[in-house]
This record gives structure tokens, sequence and C-alpha cells, in this order.
């Protein structure tokens, strides 16, 4: 199989996937979705017709008023497509469309910080920020794992290689939003150096809110690595044990070359493909997890969006949030499996 | 590739970290059996109703932090009586003694006379107390609602009803200082001279005056309010954070472990029957389980936790979904070459069913990375769970370890303080997933001889 026929394998199965998704959700929510659509049509015409002050002379007493909207709001719902229970395919077809096209509608209760009820608004608002504090949390934690697992890998049996090692196995025991919840408590309250509450006070308009936004993203931000960097550095230093065991390192060592050349320009450079395809992966679960660490922290990010929508069963919210994490989820694995099938021609040959 | 169960505990027994891992679910195991024979089902069943836990302190910290500080903070007391009844004359006379020697550095926050009386007539109650000093102060005397014929009667005094605090009133002059703003428990406990805690041996009388029958007494029980209280203290809503995490224990076990073992057996047969089936029906199979497989899991399970039901059992099948395939993928590969071994063939041969091959022939070889992956499934159920009843999505009527810290961080614990509601259900959350993560671990490098080394 070459590697385009892969990749278009691959590609079909994201979509799958991404569509699956969405009908779940749609499915689980459709019956309260359509009862919550005709509520507000509902509203809306009452609305309406109060409003208009001259319509509301021609009515002489309140059945005729009554009659006129039952009437309207038939009309509407007609219009709208409301008459049909929502798992007809027409009414599913053009909601997967509608959100395929990126039109989430209004969103029920949130708005934007500009004041703009646009799902779609709300989420591009949110985006920057959870990308900008998990790259930066991903960064670190690699640097940090890249460099920890290397020494650990070169010294096998070492106390090092046992600390980390040990670190890696209790801190991935620990749930990172109890993490943050005693971070917060020690460093926002006993010695409150840092803000206990994620969300800067100044408005986004402001020339000083990146930085504020830098100075609150800090908790979170130690609380990701914190937790990150040891599970991290311990799949590094599997990887390159293994490598280190191969002859050719084994030939070098033979040839007199130094250890620490052979440990991070050739067992490294070898040891590259899983390494970077775990990164990708681990990227993405954490997204999926930046529900709980975000709403810990009140970072004003999709995944505090995710859980406000949840409060407050915000259906277009949720519907859209959860698209756009499927689809960041299935591009990060997407990329993982490219770079890994790129790497290691094996895998396309299965 | 094959090992008996004798081998696998012969190596196993070698491994300190499984060992210790072992220690450590046996210790949960005991804590299980603990909660159920010490805490009847019903009292657990009362967690979230406020009445049941009246007699409790509110954000009590554990009593023992007394032991790390000079200055002890005063302890919740629930007190016993000490009972002598007497006869003066045609009066029948009980008195209810409650000693208490109060070395605390703090004034009670206040105290609660619990009282059921069965009686006929018109009784008199009489609450006194006995300071170190000598003196006795008399606090409330009520008679108690006339009845004809013998009635159960139950009631309570306490320090903040605005007798008590009248009745003191008359004490005024013994006192050096001007207690006029001071609340009832303040002026009982504090020295003559200046307005300090007189520390010593402190005695509540309360007395019972029938002029008709005897009366029996039911109940008497004096609650001196304090800060701190048992051995991990109480919550914003008075209960008692050490029946909470007691109980927290076999839930967790049993979300964990019925998670784990739901997983790996749908996991195993769904793998291992398309890995033996082969071709189209294997593509097909694995194609679903990719899908599953690329879920984003929280996201979806807040959604199913949202719309179907937050009941316990329903969340335990709900993360069922999402981790049977890590486990399918591995079965189905580990199929896919014991199938053409030579015995599976023989037996193919032999014209034996297909079920029976599977079952019997390929399982058994499954068995033992079946047990490492179910060790290792655990900790992640537990945590799942534990995140969703973090947000409050979890079953609210169950004091699990995350709906303990959901309250926590609705009563914002952290701000005020109150790392003994936040410290305790987290390190049971990590605690437990570590035993299983060393036992799984240890299991792992048995099975898995590319970890030897």
């Amino acid at each position: 199989m070459g590697f385009k026929k892969f990749l278009a394998k691959r590609a079909i199965t994201m979509f799958g996937v991404l569509m699956a998704t969405l009908l779940i959700t749609i499915a689980l929510v459709g019956t309260n979705m359509d009862a919550i659509l005709k509520k507000s049509v509902l509203a809306e015409i009452q609305q309406q017709v109060t409003n208009d002050k001259p319509l509301m002379a021609t009515f002489k007493t309140s059945e005729d008023l009554q009659a006129y909207i039952e009437k309207q709001y038939h009309q509407r719902i007609l219009a709208l497509g409301l008459d049909q229970p929502w798992y007809t395919p027409q009414r599913i077809g053009l909601a997967m469309y509608k959100i395929l096209t990126l039109d989430f509608g209004h969103a029920n209760f949130l708005t934007s910080d500009s004041g703009s009820s646009e799902v779609k608004d709300i989420m591009l608002e949110k985006m920057p920020r959870t990308i900008l504090l998990f790259t930066t949390a991903t960064a670190i934690i690699s640097v940090i794992g890249i460099f920890l697992g290397a020494i650990a890998a070169s010294k096998v049996g070492s106390i090092i290689d046992k600390m980390a090692s040990g670190f890696a196995i209790i801190s991935s025991s620990f749930p990172v939003w109890w993490v943050g919840v005693l971070l917060i408590f020690v460093f926002a309250f006993v010695y409150p150096v840092f803000p206990a509450i994620a969300t800067p006070e100044v408005p986004p308009t402001d020339p000083g809110y990146l930085l504020s936004l830098l100075y609150h993203m800090t908790l979170p931000l130690i609380t990701l690595v914190l937790l990150g960097f040891g599970s991290w550095a311990y799949i590094v230093r599997n990887f390159l044990v293994g490598v280190l065991q191969e002859d050719f390192v084994t030939a070098k060592r033979a040839a007199g070359i130094d250890e620490k050349k052979i440990l991070y320009s050739h067992a490294l450079k070898n040891a590259a493909p899983p390494i970077v395809t775990v990164l990708a992966l681990s990227l993405s679960g954490s997204l999926g997890g930046s529900v709980i660490t975000e709403a810990v922290f009140d970072w004003p990010g999709m995944g505090k969006l995710y859980y406000d929508a949840i409060n407050v069963f915000d259906l277009p919210v949720i519907i859209g949030e959860t698209y756009v994490l499927t689809a960041f989820f299935l591009v990060s694995i997407f990329i993982a499996d490219v770079l890994y099938a790129y790497f290691d021609p094996r895998i396309r040959r299965e | 590739m094959s090992y008996s169960s004798k081998e696998i505990w012969e190596e196993f027994k070698h491994s300190k970290i499984g060992i210790s891992g072992i220690v450590i679910l046996v210790i949960l195991f005991l804590l299980s059996i603990i909660a159920f024979v010490t805490i009847p089902l019903d009292n657990f069943k009362n967690w979230n109703d406020p009445s049941s836990w009246l007699a409790y302190p509110k954000s009590a910290a554990p009593s023992w932090v007394n032991y790390f500080q000079s200055e002890k903070i005063p302890e919740h007391l629930s007190l016993k009586p000490e009972s002598f009844s007497q006869n003066l004359g045609s009066v029948y006379m009980h008195t209810d003694l409650f000693n208490v020697n109060y070395q605390y550095d703090g004034f009670p926050s206040d105290f609660i006379y619990q009282y059921s009386v069965e009686y006929t007539g018109s009784p008199l109650l009489q609450l006194s107390i006995s300071r170190p000093d000598g003196k006795t102060l008399d606090l409330v005397s009520v008679a108690l609602p006339f009845t004809n014929s013998s009635t159960a009667y139950h009631s309570m005094l306490f320090s903040t009803d605005g007798v008590i605090i009248k009745n003191l009133g008359l004490y005024k002059n013994l006192y050096n200082f001007s207690f006029d703003n001071l609340s009832s428990e303040k002026i009982i406990f504090s020295k003559f001279a200046s307005d300090e805690i007189l520390k010593g041996e402190y005695k509540f009388r309360a007395k019972l005056y029938s002029v008709s029958e005897k009366p029996t007494i039911m109940e008497s029980k004096l609650i001196l309010g304090g800060k701190v209280y048992g051995f991990m203290g109480t919550d914003e809503l008075r209960r008692d954070l050490a029946v909470g995490l007691l109980w927290g224990t076999p839930l967790a076990l049993f979300i964990g472990i019925t998670v784990a073992v739901a997983s790996v057996f749908l996991g195993l047969i769904y793998g291992t029957y398309a890995g033996y089936k082969g071709k189209l029906t294997d593509e097909s199979m694995m194609r679903f389980s990719d899908i599953i497989y690329a879920m984003p899991t929280l996201p979806l399970l807040i959604i199913l936790a949202v719309t179907i039901g937050k009941s316990i059992f329903l969340i335990v099948g709900f993360i069922v979904i999402f981790s049977w395939v890590g486990v399918a993928k591995v079965s189905r590969s580990m199929a896919l070459q014991i199938k053409n071994l030579q015995y599976v063939e023989a037996a193919r041969l032999m014209g034996q069913k297909e079920r029976i091959i599977i079952f019997k022939h390929i399982f058994p070889q499954l068995l033992p990375y079946a047990l490492a992956s179910t060790a290792i499934l655990v900790p992640a159920a537990i945590t799942a769970e534990a995140g969703l009843s973090f947000l409050g999505l979890g079953d609210p009527s169950f004091p699990t370890w995350g709906q303990i810290l959901h309250d926590a961080s609705l009563s914002s614990a952290a701000s005020r303080g109150m790392w003994w509601w936040i410290l305790p259900p987290g390190i049971m959350i990590a605690v437990t997933g570590l035993a299983f993560v060393f036992v799984g671990h240890a299991m792992d490098v048995i099975v898995n001889p590319k970890l030897r080394r």
C-alpha cells in the first residue's frame, strides 16, 4: 500500500469518526433540543406580538390573542421543520450539514466577551487561549521530558533513573484537577503568589491584557507541567533504552565516539519518530481533559466554555464544542499517524 | 507465551513493587470491610440528609491537629451523662451529670442539651453548671408541657436561647468586665477577672423534678461545640468526612474493578473474534473499534451523563464504552499469532467448533495479559468517575471521593483553608490508583518479555 493510499484511508476513517461523534451527540441531545427550540420560538412570537401595539389593539378578547399566537407558532414550526421529530433523515441531514459548514447557530444563554451570542464567535474567542495554555504546557513538558528521559536512559538503574520512573508512576496517579485545586490552595491562599482565578480582571481590549493573561496562566501551566513531564520522561527513556541496545550504537561505542554524542545526536534521532508521535497524541489527550483543568482554574478557554454550557444546558454550544473538540482530537491523531507512517514504513504495509 | 498461574505467582513474589501494590490493595479491601461493618447502610443513605448530621460541628478540622500546635483548639465533644436519682419526700429527682475537663485554649462555639423523656404530669427541667472555681451558675429551668397520660417528649436546649442569656445576666456583678454582647458559652467558660478562658473541670447538671410518676429518660446528651472533630474532620454541611472517605473506598473499588473487568472481557472477546475470523470481519470490526478509539472520551462522557443519567451504574457503563478498545486491539494481534499455532490448527482440523477453539484454546493464552491490563485499567476508571463527579455529573447519592471534592470546591474549601476536605480524597484516589498500577506493572513485566531487562 502506497503512502498516499494509507493517508486517504486514515483520512476517511477520521472523517467517519467525526460524523459518528456528531451523530451520537445529536442523537443524545435531540429530544431536549426540540423542546428548547419550540419553547424559544413560542417566546419569540409572544414577545413580537406584545411589542406590536397596533396589532394588539385588534384583539378583543384574550382568546383571540391566544388563537393568533397559536396560529403564528404553528406556521413558524412548519417553516423551521420542527413539526417532524429530530430523527427524521431530513432534519439530521440538515443539522449535520449546518455543523459541517461551521454554522453552529446562536447560543441560548452564553455570550462571548464582545457580546455576540453566535456560537462560532464565542468559540473563536476562546480557542486561542486553550491553544496557548496547552501548547505551551506540551512544549515545556517535552523539553524537560526529553532531557530527563535521556539522562535516565544513559544511566539505567541509577538513582536518577529510579527516581524519574517512580515520579512518573506517582505523578500519573494523581488527577490533574486535584493537583490544581491543591496548588490553588497553596499558592493562591496560603502563600498568595498567584491569582486563584485564571480569568484576567482587565478587559480584553486593554493593552496589558496579554501580560495579565500570561500571569494568570502560571498556575495552570505549572500544574500541567508538573503532572506531565514525569510520564513523558518515562516514555522517552523507554524508547532510548531500546535504541541504545541496537548494534549500531555498540559499533559507534567501539569506534570511540563520545557517549554524550551517541545519546543526543544518534540515539535520540533514531528514537524521534515514536517520540514525536506520542507528543502529538499527548497534546490531543490533554485537550480532551481541558474541560476539568480549565474549570478548576477558571481559565477562559474552550474547556471552561464546555463546562459552562453543560451547567446551563446551552445545547448549540454543547454541540459546537463537541464537534470542534473532536475535530482537534482527530487532527492531532491524524498527524501522529502520518508522522509515524512517514518515519516507519512498516506500518503502511500492514 | 504460556504461563501457569503458579509460575506467575512465583515470579510475582520477587517483585517488590508488585508486593507493595498487593499490600495496599489488601488494606483498601480491609477498609471496605470496616466500612460495611461499622457504618450501617442506613447511615450511609443519610449522607445527603442534613438533619442526620445536626449533632456534628460545621467545618471542623481533624482533632489530631491539636497534637501539632501549642494552642489547643476546642474539640467538638458529645458528652454522655452519669445518672443519679433520689426521692425528696414526694418529689422524685433525677440528675444527669456531665463532666468535662476543659483544657482547650478557646471558647466552645456553643452547647446543646438534647433530651427525650417519657413522663406524665409536668416535670421541671433545670440546667446548671459548676465551674472549676467552684461557682455554680443556674442556666435555665423549664417546665415540660403538661400531659395526663404517659407521653414521650423530645426537645433541645440551645446556648443561644434568650432565657439562658437573661439568667446569666443575674451574675453580672461577679464579672469584672461587661459581658453584654458576649454569647452565653463565652460567659460561662470565662474567668471572672477578665474575658479569658478558664480551664479545668466543668460539671453540667441536668435535673429533672417530678411530683407524679417517675419519668424515664430515654436520651440525654450534651454537645459542646468545637472546631475540631474526629479523625478526618467535618465539612460545611456538618458531615463526618471519615464516614464519607471510608465509604468512598468500596465505591471506588467497585467502580474501578467493574469497569476494568467488563472492559477487558468485552475487549478480549471482540479482539479475539476479529483476529480469529480475519479478512472482512476483522477489517470491519477493527474500523469500528478505531471509531470508538478516536472519540474524545471526557466530552462524550459528560454529554452521556447529562442526557441519559447520573446513576453510578450508568456511569460505570459509560466508562466501559470507551475503555475496551485498547484491550481489543492487543488481543486481536495476539489472536492473529495464536491462531496460526499448530495446536489451534489441529483443533480446527479435528472439526472443533469455533466457539470452543476461541474459548478453550485461545482465551487461556491471553489470560495473563488480560489480568495485567485489568489492573492497569482500574486507576483510569476511578479517575474518570472522580473527574465526572468533580464536575458535578456524578451520582449525588453516593459519597465517592470525587463527589466529596466536588462539594469541597462548591463551598470553596480551598479559599477557606479547609485542607482536610481537599487533601484526603485526592490522596485516596491516588493511592488506590497506585496500588493497581504497581500490581499491573509487576504483572506486565512478567507477561511481557520485552520489558524484562
